[in-house]
């Protein structure tokens, strides 16, 4: 294969107090797909942000060489004029402009100050050809989905002459199907001879797309693996990632012999809701699921299954129109009609989205904790601090967040440690039903078996829970039964001895078309 | 008075943990805890400065005890709105309608007072029930009608200022009773032998000594008691020595001249109240919350609507008390009372630490901003510098206290 196309050399970047890359070497050969790997905070997008120009040159150490040059930019704009273009994993589009003026924001086809529409408009139609968007350029950002707004980032790198594309977690936001689609888009913009470098957290991603994967530890390369070769397996990966043998990605767990009798802790009959904009359309459709306690139930569902809104809904309706359905606790009904109902009876909901619905990012990690359950830190109204610190304590050493102290801004804590303070917080509630949404998404392999053994011991307690995920092999690896939901039906009820993947994606799938 | 609440101030974040990390002198102590809390003391610090820069060019009239006395007197009904103020902000709104609203009360307490003779504490009770009404019905329209706070409270403005007009018909009223009057100007009565300070004054000043101290080493002993890490000694004793004699300076300046203001006493009581509010009451926490992230808040079961609205009914009764304060001080109600207050306590609270998009601020910064602006204006007109001059002046310290709070954030953020 071709020589390299970029070299990082001896990389040395410090911030105040800390050293967040101390050696870093990466080699991405010309025309190839280069995966990187690490834990949240090994210093993969520190190590993007020096490359693309974010960090100027000199507030690093060490060389960057792109086609044998050595690279001094000074910001972004200096590292796109060399055709290297980073896709951050929040894209930067503008909801309320057209495609077309978001493909060249900032770089537009103008004429002393006015936009040449003709040319604007036919160039924007040249570039979603190329990366297979079958949308009007004048169609607006905020009317298409994540996935095609994917695409549109990557059509706007095109109009820059991209030479190195850049794309941090890509994936993250999207469904499998856009996932696909997007994968097949990079092995395509291969073929075109657009050099990639790839963050993603998703293994068979890297085993998909990839031909090489550098892995990153602690602010260090570790090593350089061929994707191709045999001998490259995802536990060898891992086994990178975490310096240590993984044998185990799950906690041991028997599984739950249920009580005999006993109602169920949470039962959903009949559960039936609209849409809240499209008045029409059943989000979801007569569900019914019951969990008991010491259970770990499974939601297995495609994106827009349904699954979260199921969750929102039931508790304290925080999605959609209700249009009917009851919920029972231990076998009599309750209202959850409000968030604090569904919080009084036991019942406590862990969000997918960490960042906008479970934490206060600028608030500390110990207010945050005692927040949806002041009441136990509180006389008459009043809030003893000094409990509510000791509290906050015992769940930074019990949860293991990596935290200087629990004043600690929660903003400032990586993706896994956040995770282990909205846990910690509904923990704090002493629920007897937890609903967690993704409890997992977008944090590293480490911090994910820590989520795991918590989830495995709060079933251990007693406490039902309902564990909604989009990779199937944590709901296999973690639950006593799994339901699948499509288009907001349920499609089926398999327990742990039936469970793989294939049945799993089978009923996933079901009555798709169907319904609609 | 409002120097006792400084020991609650650096509470946020008690030094622990990350202590050690600035050497180990006391210095190097001293410097770290700064650090940490450079908004909060940044301020501090500059209304330090400006204090001993303005006493420089005044000659030492700034810190006269008439003039300090006056100064309290001056400001107190921005700061009475400004309190207010930092709890709308903090939940993330804004407030325009206050200047209308004070000079709509000072409207309401005249004609009730002069024009039907109604006897003043039942005239006060009344005041703060109309502003307790005025601040609900907003708070309705914005907490439970979804109408965005900038709009229903603009919209207040041009109509309180309007009833205003209406109610005095284009008239200044006056003069109020001498129960009312003494909101505005009185001093604390005198009592017990003749010294040559103020007795009750100086009784008040030691009463808070010894309550800023009982506090401070009861928070200590209940830290220790949670063992959770706890200021070093010497540390603990510097802070302790600092607070004594900022409240012992105050108590000597005012007992010097005819002793503590009235309105000083009820400011020194919203402070506290406002401040343990904010910081210890499940209702603070819940403003907090629903200013740092309102989805999140409202999937933590915190009733959003209802704090919204709350924080609004209060900003309304404590315009009403400003409203009488501010009449009380011009014994007269004028139309064109309270004009561009509301600007002066959005930009104490914002001088003081508060965050444009909600969730940040505390009670004593929006004091900190509020006497910022206050003696930059006293300062001033001793110096008999212009109007005209004063604005300019006080725009620009607004933009560099804000300016300087962006800039520390992205050095300590990035």
């Amino acid at each position: 294969m071709a020589g390299p196309v970029l070299e990082m050399r001896s990389i040395v970047k410090t911030f105040p107090g800390v050293k967040a890359l101390s050696d870093v070497t990466l080699t991405v050969r010309q025309g190839e797909v280069h995966a990187i790997c690490g834990e949240n905070g090994a210093g993969k997008s520190t190590l993007m942000k020096v490359l693309s120009g974010v960090h100027p040159y000199g507030s690093y150490e060490g060389d960057v060489l792109f086609e044998s040059e050595t690279c001094r930019f000074k910001d972004i704009r200096a590292s796109e004029q060399h055709g290297i273009v980073i896709i951050h994993q929040e894209l930067a589009l503008v909801p309320h402009l057209s495609i077309a003026e978001n493909l060249f924001l900032g770089n537009e086809h103008a004429a002393r100050g006015l936009i040449n529409w003709r040319e604007t408009l036919r160039h924007a139609t040249e570039l979603l050809r190329r990366v297979g968007l079958a949308e009007h350029p004048e169609t607006r950002v905020a009317d298409i989905g994540v996935g095609k707004q994917q695409l549109v980032e990557i059509a706007k790198a095109l109009s820059k002459q991209v030479k190195l594309l850049i794309l941090d977690e890509p994936t993250a936001a999207l469904n499998d199907e856009d996932s696909d689609k997007l994968l097949d888009l990079i092995l395509e913009l291969k073929n075109q001879g657009i050099t990639s470098i790839i963050i993603s957290h998703k293994l068979n991603e890297i085993r998909k797309v990839a031909d090489s994967v550098t892995i990153i530890r602690d602010g260090r390369s570790i090593e350089t693996l061929d994707v191709k070769a045999p001998e490259t397996t995802e536990e060898r990966i891992i086994a990178g990632m975490v310096g240590r043998d993984l044998d185990h990605r799950f906690p041991e767990r028997s599984p739950h012999q249920p009580e005999e009798g006993a109602a169920p802790a949470l039962e959903i009959r009949g559960w039936t809701v609209f849409h809240p904009i499209d008045q029409q359309r059943k989000v979801v459709d007569d569900v019914s699921l019951t969990v008991r306690r010491g259970e770990i139930v499974g939601i297995a569902g495609l994106m827009g299954a349904g699954r979260t809104e199921l969750a929102m809904s039931v508790f304290g309706r925080t999605y959609g129109r209700y249009a009917g359905g009851t919920v029972l606790k231990d076998g009599t009904e309750i209202r959850t009609k409000t968030v604090a109902e569904a919080i009084g009876h036991g019942i406590a909901y862990v969000t997918e989205d960490r960042k906008h619905y479970g934490l206060n990012l600028i608030d500390s990690i110990n207010r945050n904790i005692s927040l949806t359950a002041l009441g136990k830190v509180a006389k008459r109204g009043v809030v003893d601090e000094h409990e509510e610190r000791q509290v906050a304590e015992g769940f930074r050493k019990s949860m293991n967040i990596k935290a200087p102290t629990v004043f600690e801004p929660v903003g400032k804590l990586s993706g896994g440690n956040q995770q282990k303070v909205v846990l910690s917080k509904w923990i704090f509630a002493g629920p007897d039903v937890l609903i967690l949404d993704e409890p997992t998404r977008g944090i590293d392999v480490g911090a994910k078996y820590e989520i795991y053994t918590v989830i495995d011991q709060l079933a251990a307690q007693g406490k039902a829970v309902v564990f909604i995920s989009s990779e199937l092999p944590e709901l296999l690896g973690m639950c006593d039964r799994i339901y699948t939901m499509a288009a907001g039906r349920l499609t089926g009820e398999v327990p742990r001895a039936e469970a793989t993947q294939e049945v799993l994606m089978r009923h996933m799938t079901k009555d798709k078309e169907v319904t609609r | 008075m409002s120097t006792d609440v400084t020991a609650k101030s650096p509470a946020p974040a008690p030094p622990g943990g990350s202590g050690p990390a600035a050497g180990t002198g006391l210095l190097g102590l001293v410097l770290a805890g700064l650090r940490r809390n450079m908004r909060q003391y940044g301020m501090l610090i500059a209304l330090g400065l400006i204090v001993v820069l303005f006493a420089i060019w005044t000659d030492g009239d700034l810190l006269l005890p008439r003039n300090v006395s006056n100064l309290v007197l001056q400001n107190s009904y921005i700061l009475i709105l400004a309190i207010g103020m930092m709890l709308v902000i903090i939940a993330g709104h804004i407030d325009l309608s206050v200047g209308s609203l004070t000079a709509f009360v000072g409207a309401f307490a005249a004609v009730l007072t002069v024009q039907h003779g109604v006897a003043w504490p039942v005239a006060m009770v009344l005041c703060l029930v109309v502003g307790a009404v005025a601040g609900s019905v907003q708070g309705y329209l914005i907490a439970y009608l979804g109408i965005p706070s900038f709009i229903v409270t603009l919209a207040g403005m041009l109509l309180f200022r309007g009833l205003t007009e209406i109610l005095l018909k284009g008239q200044t009223l006056g003069p109020f009773p001498d129960g009312l009057q003494k909101l505005g100007n009185g001093f604390l009565p005198e009592a017990g032998p003749h010294t040559n300070y103020h007795n009750l004054t100086l009784l008040l000043g030691l009463v808070l000594i010894a309550a800023v101290v009982w506090q401070e080493f009861r928070d200590r002993r209940r830290q220790q008691e949670f063992s959770l890490d706890v200021l070093p000694v010497r540390l603990f004793l510097l802070k302790l020595t600092a607070l004594v004699a900022a409240v012992l300076v105050l108590t000597l300046l005012l007992a010097s001249y005819k002793g503590a203001p009235i309105v000083l006493i009820i400011l020194g009581a919203l402070v506290v109240g406002y401040g343990y509010i904010m910081r210890n009451a499940v209702f603070g926490r819940h403003i907090y919350a629903i200013g740092g992230n309102l989805p999140a808040a409202k999937l933590s079961g915190v009733k959003d609507k209802k704090v919204t609205f709350y924080v609004f009914l209060n900003m309304g009764v404590l315009a009403a008390l400003a409203g009488m304060v501010v009449a009380a001080r011009l014994n007269a109600a004028s139309p064109k009372a309270g004009v561009n207050f509301e600007l002066e306590a959005i930009a104490s609270s914002f001088i003081g630490g508060a965050s444009m998009s909600g969730g940040v601020g505390t009670v004593l910064g929006a004091i900190i901003g509020g006497l910022v602006l206050g003696v930059l204006n006293n300062g001033m007109n001793l110096l008999s510098v212009g109007t005209d001059w004063q604005q300019v002046i006080k725009g620009l310290a607004l933009l560099v206290a804000v300016g300087f709070d962006v800039w520390n954030k992205r050095k300590s953020g990035s």
